[in-house]
């Protein structure tokens, strides 16, 4: 340690001691900020979180008000202007074959396929949380016979529960999210089991139920907050993966019928029209990939910053 | 270890025998019958029809006959095609979609570990953002997108390469290229995580304090220790070539299962969407096998011998 | 122990860039290393100590390593300017280290003697069979019945106290110069924690190496160091004699470590003293003395400027600024009695 150069005057009273409680030693440096300020002010640090989101926020905005936007509708056929390629003066996303507005019904398509995928990860949410949180929580014989439940459904492929329960319900809005969303909610169910698990073995856990907490506080003091940061994460991928379940649903014939738009829908449209007419696939197909590439560039922000062990 | 293995192919058996039961369970809910011109036919032939499909037996008795038929390989007959047994159909077009599978796995295999050790050796360098980048753009850019994008594009602009069908070995790669992103995608992220891993690891500085060189330190601990979790992927491998040969096989027009099965659902011919489907399962069951089991041999816990030197 | 520095350490700065800001985890450390001596660095966690050792070796993490300032002097050469190439060659024949926790230094797919023998065949180009035998040399020289059984073994064979004296047999391969022991028995038993120290302290002497030694335990230095520097903050504190630090100490901050260890000899009036409070943050340290918060004797002058050192004898000097003349007399308020 170097005293520093310039020239310090040494008077006496800079030798009194520093008056101080005994609570003042204990008192940690830094401005303590809550859980949430604190993850919150580490999210606004990632730029790439922060853009994503915002992108996210934009395509939300314009899929509900994306078709007042212009004159047309999404619906109806205008035969005689079939086929315009778009342009900033005319129809800013074409038409197709049909007539209709492109940009309308990308946006449609788009309200349609989030709504679904809303839906979904709702029922994977809902399903899987609850399970996930009754088997650990009671754990003991419940857990092993829920596990093994769990276990053998996983090895069922996803393609073949959707494909059977498509087959079976009529396509439509409620059927595509109940098949997306019996397929997803097994991965849920182990993630809030594990972080359930986690919880439990943890200090304030234990000193929490010593002090004579009663089960409902114990849930919903602490389990839920804990788990509730990690359920936000996990919704940040089953949207996006919900959403290109559905469009691979639809691309394959099992998923949102025409004159419906969803953005699978239109994008198997746009794939069978391509040769001619690229921009009926490319505008579609955008908006699919910017949601997904998005959400997972949230998602990994938000995991960034919420995960505990950062905090400084 | 022999206990271990018992107990997970019992799992698979059991989750083929729920995925059969499932099927024909459903498949009696559905709409369309076998016969596809009833108006036609005379009740005899009518009579001879439900005989050939053993519809006039009660229920019960179908499923075990299905059931049984099944585990003699007997998927049924299809609808279409004067009555082909399902199962010489996906016979027939088998062989196409596991050279194109085989190929697609092998380019993602070797792109998506490179890209892998690369942006994890390079850590937060412009190689390991254009990797990371790369690799989330191959997963969030679905098959179904980027396969008519790529025919567009490379064959029908560039005329590269054909544009569809089955003539030569050369027309199997563009198709081969575009079921590999999404295989070199999993593959990239997944070496990328487990090297960061193990490049954080006591063991990698102690290496390094001995004076090892870099190049030494990445090839004789790094490396070892990251692959050995890489059954992990075999899963979603399976799965990811599954549904990318389903996208692939119809934008290419390729004659293989990917084709036939969403063919077959446009057509509603059920036998063949339900005799594929236990295929897709069986496959998929059969990876999560040998992932199981390997794990069983690379766990310390179950392994009899250690690991090679 | 003669008067010859091996290795010098002048106003090291390093800090780490973060999500948060810059760490500044070494604030100006300087220290030498003589020949055939054990310098014992001791602090807390955050002090910085972990981070002057591994900087010695050039191991920090360079993403977002930033060396800000200072020079590591070795025979003359600055260890932070030195190629890749060149401290290759430095790491193993001349500077070793022993982490700090054997169950995960060893790469577990890796037979024990191959990674002994590692060192053996890239620096002093052994063959296979004659690095074998020199590894079953090694391993009996840090006491590990039955050697030639043991070279074919895997870590996950080892209890904790043995992989530790394989992770030191491993350092001692190439005969470095110097060794440095990050914290070696931290994780260890209480009772394999002595067994370790004492098998440092017997190779030291028989192999003529000098050593530093990281511990936040003072009682651990007690018996195997020659001299102390003391780190808090990212700085040093105080440096002296084994003798001088126990029986003289000058600096607040030692006086509180003193009291906070349970010495056999001491005053059994004497309780036993934690000092209260956190260390400084490292992203905004403090102007003045680092360890002015948590001070019971701070003065206004201790949160306003950092103290320069004061120099007590030809080992011993403190930075504190109850040294000033202007400064009142304190008495220290532990005495350790005849510990040694």
């Amino acid at each position: 340690m170097e005293t520093s150069n310039r020239q310090i005057t040494f008077t006496p009273d800079l030798f009194e001691p520093v008056q101080r409680s005994s609570e003042d030693a204990e008192r940690i440096t830094g401005a303590p900020i809550g859980f949430w300020g604190d993850a919150w002010r580490r999210l606004k640090s990632n730029r790439l979180a922060i853009t994503a989101g915002g992108i996210i926020i934009l395509i939300l905005v314009l899929a509900l008000a994306g078709p007042w936007l212009t004159p047309y509708t999404p619906y109806g056929q205008v035969l005689d202007r079939q086929y315009q390629t778009p342009s900033l003066s005319g129809f800013w996303f074409g038409t197709d074959e049909f007539g209709r507005s492109m940009f309308d019904r990308v946006w449609v398509g788009t309200r349609v396929s989030l709504y679904i995928a809303a839906l979904a990860t709702a029922m994977d949410i809902g399903v899987g949380m609850t399970y996930g949180a009754i088997s650990a929580y009671y754990g003991g014989k419940l857990d092993n016979v829920m596990q093994r439940f769990v276990e053998i459904l996983v090895g069922i492929p996803i393609l073949v529960v959707a494909v059977l329960i498509m087959l079976v319900l009529k396509p439509g809005i409620l059927s595509l999210s109940i098949a997306i969303g019996a397929t997803g909610w097994t991965s849920t169910a182990r993630l809030i089991r594990g972080q359930v698990l986690r919880l439990k073995e943890q200090e304030f856990f234990l000193a929490s139920r010593s002090l004579g907490a009663g089960t409902y506080r114990l849930i919903a003091k602490h389990l839920i907050p804990n788990v509730f940061y990690i359920v936000i994460i996990a919704l940040m991928y089953t949207v996006p993966t919900a959403v290109f379940f559905e469009a691979f649903l639809s691309f394959i014939g099992l998923g949102i019928q025409p004159p419906n738009a969803s953005l699978g829908a239109l994008i198997n449209d746009g794939a069978h029209q391509m040769r001619f007419y690229p921009y009926l696939l490319i505008f579609p197909a955008a908006v699919l990939v910017l949601i997904t590439i998005n959400f997972r560039l949230l998602g990994d922000g938000l995991r960034d910053a919420l995960d505990p062990k950062m905090r400084k | 270890m022999l206990k271990y293995t018992l107990k997970r192919l019992l799992n698979a058996f059991v989750v083929l025998f729920i995925v059969a039961t499932a099927t024909w369970f459903l498949m009696q809910f559905l709409p369309g019958t076998p016969i596809r011109n009833a108006q036609k036919l005379t009740p005899e032939q009518r009579a001879q029809v439900e005989a050939q499909y053993n519809l006039d037996e009660p229920l019960p008795v179908q499923y075990a006959l299905y059931m049984t038929d099944m585990a003699r390989g007997d998927l049924g007959d299809s609808y279409l095609y004067g009555g082909r047994p399902v199962t010489s159909i996906i016979l027939e077009r088998l062989p196409v979609s596991a050279f194109l599978g085989t190929q697609a796995v092998v380019i993602g295999l070797v792109v998506g570990l490179l890209l892998g050790i690369i942006s994890a050796l390079k850590q937060n360098s412009i190689w390991d953002s254009g990797a990371a980048f790369l690799a989330v753009l191959g997963v969030s850019i679905p098959d179904f997108v980027l396969a008519p994008l790529a025919q567009y594009w490379l064959a029908l602009k560039l005329g590269i390469f054909p544009i569809a069908f089955f003539e030569s070995w050369w027309h199997s790669v563009l198709p081969s290229l575009v079921l590999s992103t999404s295989i070199a995608a999993v593959v990239a992220t997944f070496t990328r995580t487990e090297m960061l891993e193990v490049l954080g690891q006591d063991y990698v500085t102690l290496a390094r304090s001995k004076g090892l060189s870099r190049v030494a330190v990445v090839v004789r601990h790094v490396l070892r220790n990251s692959m050995i979790p890489i059954v992990t992927i075999m899963v979603p491998l399976t799965a990811a070539l599954i549904t990318g040969t389903l996208i692939v096989g119809t934008v290419f027009s390729v004659p293989g299962i990917g084709e036939q099965f969403v063919r077959s659902i446009f057509d509603k011919d059920f036998p063949v969407i339900m005799g594929t489907t236990m295929l897709f399962a069986v496959f998929f069951v059969a990876s999560y096998l040998i992932q199981d089991i390997l794990y069983g041999i690379i766990d310390p816990r179950i392994r009899v011998a250690g690991p090679r030197e | 122990m003669n008067g010859q520095s091996l290795l010098e350490v002048n106003d090291l700065r390093i800090s780490f860039s973060s999500h948060a800001g810059e760490v500044q985890a070494v604030r100006g450390v300087s220290f030498d290393l003589r020949r055939g001596e054990t310098l014992a660095i001791v602090g807390e966690s955050g002090s910085g100590k972990s981070v002057t050792a591994k900087s010695i070796m050039r191991l920090l993490p360079e993403a977002n390593t930033r060396i800000k300032g200072g020079e590591i002097l070795l025979e003359e050469e600055d260890i932070l300017k030195l190629s890749d190439k060149r401290m290759q060659d430095i790491r193993g024949p001349k500077i070793a280290m022993v982490f700090q926790d054997p169950m995960t230094s060893l790469d577990p797919t890796m037979r024990i003697g191959s990674q002994i023998a590692e060192s053996l065949k890239v620096h002093l180009g052994l063959s296979t069979q004659r690095a074998r035998e020199r590894a079953v040399e090694l391993l009996t020289l840090v006491g590990i019945p039955h050697p030639e059984q043991r070279i074919k073994q895997y870590p996950h064979q080892f209890s904790g106290g043995m992989r530790q004296r394989v992770v030191i047999a491993i350092a001692l391969a190439c005969d470095p110069q110097i060794l440095i022991a990050d914290e070696p028995t931290t994780a260890l038993d209480v009772t394999i924690q002595a067994q370790i120290l004492e098998l440092l302290r017997e190779l030291q002497e028989r192999l003529g190496m000098s050593t530093i030694l990281i511990t936040h335990d003072l009682g651990v230095v007690a018996s195997t160091a020659h001299r102390i520097a003391v780190m808090y903050g990212g700085m040093i504190v105080e440096t002296g004699t084994v003798r001088e630090i126990f029986y003289s100490p000058q600096m607040p901050y030692t006086w509180g470590l003193l009291a906070s260890i349970p010495l056999p000899t001491a005053d059994r009036s004497q309780e036993l003293v934690p000092i209260p409070g956190t260390p400084p943050d490292a992203i905004d340290p403090p102007k003045g003395c680092p360890f002015a918060a948590r001070c019971p004797y701070a003065m206004r002058i201790c949160e306003e400027e950092m103290p320069g050192y004061t120099t007590f004898s030809d080992e011993h000097r403190a930075a504190c600024w109850l040294h000033h003349q202007m400064a009142p007399h304190v008495e220290p308020p532990v005495r350790v009695g005849d510990a040694k």
